[in-house]
């Protein structure tokens, strides 16, 4: 659609790839606690969005950012961007009304384990499913943190909070599994404080056309500190995290000695295992691929359990499908072509016409 | 207008008419009535346009069953359309038929207790065997056991007939028997002294695409009903309703919802913005969200949302984005919606809500008509949230009406109600086609963004913030549904500039009063009564009206079409008669909010049946306030 802006001053417009990352930071004072994670994420945000216009040249004003409710959702504040902060779990629908009528901007959804999976949980999965083009961040913290410390929908079982005191009676839901359920078209996971490979998935985040779904493990230090620490801590990670690598082994450890293999479980059935790299056969460890059409293999990553076997971080899945906003343009488009422009004044004098 | 008579029976009694034996009366009232497998609905339909197409007015009641498939031949299965035609202006379907087809003894059964003293009675005696009594619940066959004295009865095999008639058409007995309809609208016709021409070729035009085979049968039934009529010689005259005097131009048969339709994509073209129109289904709703979908060639985008809550956060992503941005719904979905339209309310974003109301409360009646969502609009979320509304008066009205709720929408940022309802939804109307110089103006909010620019700078006069849309440069800013500081739009939490921005948003819906048309009154701008109606009501209070002011009763009439704010001169208004009557569709909604915000008693007429008001209730109640000197509390 055309935007009504005749007397905008555009020489405010700058050059998309004259931005730096102050460009980007809003005259707002932050109100997340001191020590959240959500910093870390704002600044690799804000640093690496100069790269992404770049890239793909576009000007900051067309970047927006779109938050439910929740400390995640305070985001666009910060953001130097258009930005709105709209109501507990409907940021998908907002995002969508913008976007398919829309399509010059860049939109951006921050979410929560609470605000994307539990109240929001219906949007997320029909956002996905739809393809639509926007970039979903979902902050996961496992915990409600804006309401003081409640449990939330990926709270580990048996976890003791202000409304559980004697522990949840409710598992946990696994936020990429609801993504790939969904056939989103790119799913990815990061960790709040590993900034370089929180920039990378951002960008790539940003380049990606389509539904993009991100889970950021993001520490809450008042009500939920140290959620990750137990894989995400300097002494175990390199034991504890795998970095996937396009059509690469999944290996992990120091020297990338240990991988995920096919082996033959007690049943009798294949299942995944830990193996040495060096005493495997090659061909049963498993090799990744974001772009596999199927979802088997990022289902069976995403669904590794944390106790047993060590975290996927990286890409998942990244593949290429219509967009929901494409087809609907083309509908437009072909209707058009077939019944010529609609001319409002004849359209009134269709159908059963007769003169008084 | 002068006093018409409804006779349109069939009486032996009349006179023997022109030399044809053909009768010129004022208007009939047609109700077919059969299961709603029996094509009742197409059948109405169908004689309705040609009755528009010949020239009367018309005004129609289409009543169906929610389940779509309720068990044949029972009273839960009975279907209705209810047509009046005439040669004047008629604001209502009519209280009670003239005619009453009833296909089965359920139809009978079910509408009976409606049909005009000594008016006719067309049934099917092929439906009326012992299962078809049973089914319907009568014990005693009511053609032998008196219960329709009085009537004139014409009891036709008219299954057997129509199997006869359309034998050529190779078709099973079974879907043969479906053409009964097309049968009693051949007898119908020539009743009325119709051509089937225009008919056969709507047949044509419905049928020929999809089924050729089913429309040969129907066009085979139509003609075997006429000729039937025709031959036996026991109707004693034929009648025929002289064409309507309307003003003059060209005219064409519309629903409430596709003039909702048109109405919206009419503000499109005004505002040169384009339509996005996001929505769930729901009865009696999803006719827009049809008509609608049917418009990709006007750039006119519709989104079929996961849920009601969707529906109404994508109308505001939409509206946030610089379109027209609407949603449209029923009661249940409207209290789904409730918190995003307080969003709404916060951000200052140009969103139409159509709530087109139906029987409730929760799922209550889906496809009864009824008018109790008003104070859900006016008063259904959570703070001080004021939302301007808007209400159609009859189907056509809701072209203008839907105009004018994104005229308000766009000039004052804010959402506003388009409270439409089952009956005019689902009612028709000649509709006469406006020309391009009588729609409205639309003055945009055009962003003529200062130096300074405040995402919640105000204009002066309207108190309206800019909207500026994402895409804009330099002028990025963030919104959402935290209070606002005045100006700046930074959230506060700051106590006075709460109150401030409450006053704030409230006076800019209050202002609106400046900008509608003042209430017109019909009828002496003085006097004992007036009569206040708004939506659907219109048809049966105006009629009413007309009929106590022939009789030499001063009362007067007005619809408001602006439920809030009220145009500003309703307290005077109030204050120039004596006693004000509120018929409505509900305990008193109106009247409620009339009371509190004028401080006068009003009385009310109040009905929740699911079914529209009837021009004889008001009337009655017209006469029981004067002729007995109503008692008046607070009479000064
Ligand atoms: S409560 Fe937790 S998540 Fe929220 S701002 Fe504080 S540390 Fe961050």
């Amino acid at each position: 659609m055309s935007v009504k802006a005749e007397s905008v001053n555009t020489s405010k417009s700058k050059a998309s790839s004259s931005y730096t990352k102050k460009d980007f930071t809003s005259d707002q004072n932050i109100r997340w606690c001191p020590g959240c994670g959500d910093y870390s994420i704002l600044a690799q945000m804000q640093r690496v969005m100069p790269e992404i216009c770049e890239e793909m040249d576009i000007p900051k004003e067309n970047i927006v950012f779109v938050s439910g409710i929740g400390c995640s959702s305070r985001f666009p504040y910060y953001m130097n961007n258009y930005g709105f902060h709209t109501i507990h779990g409907r940021a998908p629908t907002i995002a969508t009304g913008l976007r398919v009528s829309r399509p010059d901007l860049q939109v951006w959804i921050v979410t929560g384990d609470g605000d994307g999976l539990s109240i929001g949980g219906n949007h997320l999965m029909h956002c996905l499913r739809r393809n639509i083009d926007v970039k979903i961040l979902l902050f996961n913290n496992r915990i409600y943190g804006l309401t003081k410390g409640q449990y939330s929908p990926t709270s580990e079982m048996g976890k003791k909070t202000k409304s559980s005191p004697f522990g949840t009676i409710e598992k946990p839901i696994n936020p990429l599994s609801i993504a790939i359920a969904s056939k989103a078209s790119f799913i990815a996971r990061a960790v709040d404080t590993d900034a370089t490979n929180l920039r990378d998935i951002l960008l790539k985040t940003a380049r990606h056309r389509g539904s993009a779904f991100v889970e950021i493990l993001q520490n809450c230090n008042v009500f939920n500190d140290k959620a990750f620490s137990s894989f995400t801590d300097k002494t175990v990670k390199e034991d504890r995290l795998i970095y996937l690598k396009d059509k690469e082994p999944i290996t992990f450890g120091k020297n990338q000695e240990k991988a995920l293999a096919m082996v033959t479980g007690e049943s009798g059935l294949k299942e995944v295992g830990i193996v040495n790299t060096n005493e495997a056969d090659v061909a049963d460890i498993l090799v990744h691929d974001e772009s596999s059409p199927g979802t088997a293999l990022a289902f069976l990553l995403a669904q590794l359990d944390e106790a047993e076997y060590p975290v996927p971080l990286g890409v998942f899945r990244n593949i290429s499908k219509p967009l929901y906003g494409e087809l609907l343009d083309e509908q437009i488009t072909e209707v058009t072509n077939q019944k010529g422009k609609g001319e409002f004044f004849e359209h009134l004098r269709s159908g059963d016409i007769w003169t008084v | 207008m002068t006093q018409k008579g409804n006779r349109g029976s069939v009486s032996p009694d009349e006179k023997s008419g022109d030399e044809n034996g053909i009768f010129e009366i004022d208007n009939v009232i047609i109700r077919f009535a059969g299961d709603s497998g029996d094509g009742i609905q197409i059948t109405g339909a169908i004689f309705s346009h040609d009755s528009a197409v010949v020239g009367h007015d018309i005004s129609t009641l289409p009543d169906f069953p929610a389940e779509i498939r309720a068990p044949a031949g029972t009273l839960a299965g009975v279907s209705s359309f209810q047509l009046n035609f005439s040669s004047y202006d008629v604001h209502t379907p009519g209280d009670r038929p003239d005619v009453l087809v009833a296909l089965n003894p359920a139809a009978l059964k079910v509408h009976l207790k409606d049909l005009k003293h000594s008016g006719t009675l067309i049934l099917n005696h092929d439906a009326f065997d012992a299962t078809g009594l049973k089914k319907a619940g009568y014990e005693l066959d009511p053609r032998n056991d008196g219960s329709l004295t009085g009537y004139q009865v014409y009891d036709f095999p008219i299954t057997n007939l129509t199997v006869a008639a359309v034998e050529s058409s190779w078709l099973s007995k079974k879907q043969a028997e479906l053409s009964k309809n097309m049968f009693t609208l051949g007898i119908i016709s020539w009743l009325y002294d119709r051509s089937l021409d225009a008919l056969v070729e709507r047949i044509e035009q419905l049928f020929s695409k999809k089924k050729p085979e089913l429309a040969e049968a129907n066009k085979l039934a139509l003609q075997a009903g006429f000729n039937f009529a025709d031959t036996v010689e026991v109707f004693t005259g034929r009648y025929r309703v002289s064409k309507a005097d309307l003003p003059p131009g060209d005219y064409k048969r519309i629903t409430g919802n596709e003039a909702t339709a048109l109405g919206f994509l009419a503000a499109s073209e005004l505002s040169g913005r384009d339509l996005f129109y996001a929505s769930y289904p729901i009865t009696p709703a999803s006719d827009i969200l049809h008509e609608l979908s049917k418009l990709r060639h006007f750039g006119v985008r519709t989104f079929q949302a996961e849920d009601e809550i969707a529906a109404m956060g994508m109308a505001l992503g939409a509206a946030w984005g610089g379109a027209l941005g609407l949603t449209g719904t029923s009661g249940p979905g409207v209290a789904l919606k409730s918190e995003f339209i307080g969003l709404a309310v916060m951000t200052e974003l140009p969103v139409v809500i159509a709530s087109i109301q139906r029987g409730g409360p929760s799922t209550g009646l889906p496809t009864k008509t009824e008018q109790a969502d008003l104070l859900q609009a006016m008063f259904g979320r959570n703070g001080e949230c004021p939302v301007p509304i808007v209400a159609p008066s009859t189907p056509g009205e809701c072209f203008e009406m839907a105009i004018e709720a994104f005229r308000i929408a766009i000039k004052y940022m804010t959402p506003v109600f388009f409270l439409s309802d089952g009956y005019l939804a689902n009612g028709s109307e000649p509709w006469r086609i406006p020309d391009q110089d009588e729609l409205p103006d639309y003055e945009h909010n055009v962003c003529s963004v200062p130096e300074d620019y405040a995402p919640y700078q105000r204009d002066a006069e309207t108190l309206a913030r800019r909207w500026v849309v994402p895409g804009m440069p330099g002028l990025e800013h963030r919104i959402g549904g935290l209070e606002k500081e005045d100006v700046t739009g930074n959230v506060s939490y700051d106590s006075e500039n709460h109150e401030r921005m409450v006053g704030i948003r409230q006076a800019k819906v209050a202002g609106i009063a400046k900008d509608i048309p003042d209430l017109v009154v019909h009828g002496p701008q003085k006097g004992d009564l007036l009569v206040l109606g708004w939506g659907s009501t219109r048809g049966a209070c105006r009629h009413a009206i007309e009929n106590a002011q022939a009789k030499g009763y001063s009362v007067a009439g007005a619809q408001l079409r602006y439920l809030n704010p009220f145009p500003k001169n309703l307290g005077q208004v109030l204050s120039n008669f004596k006693y004000v009557l509120v018929p409505e569709l509900n305990l008193g909604q109106l009247r409620l909010l009339l009371r509190a915000e004028y401080l006068v008693d009003i009385i009310g007429l109040n009905k929740v049946q699911g079914q529209p008001l009837l021009t004889s209730e008001v009337e009655e109640k017209i006469y029981q306030i004067l002729d007995q000197n109503y008692p008046r509390a607070a009479q000064a």
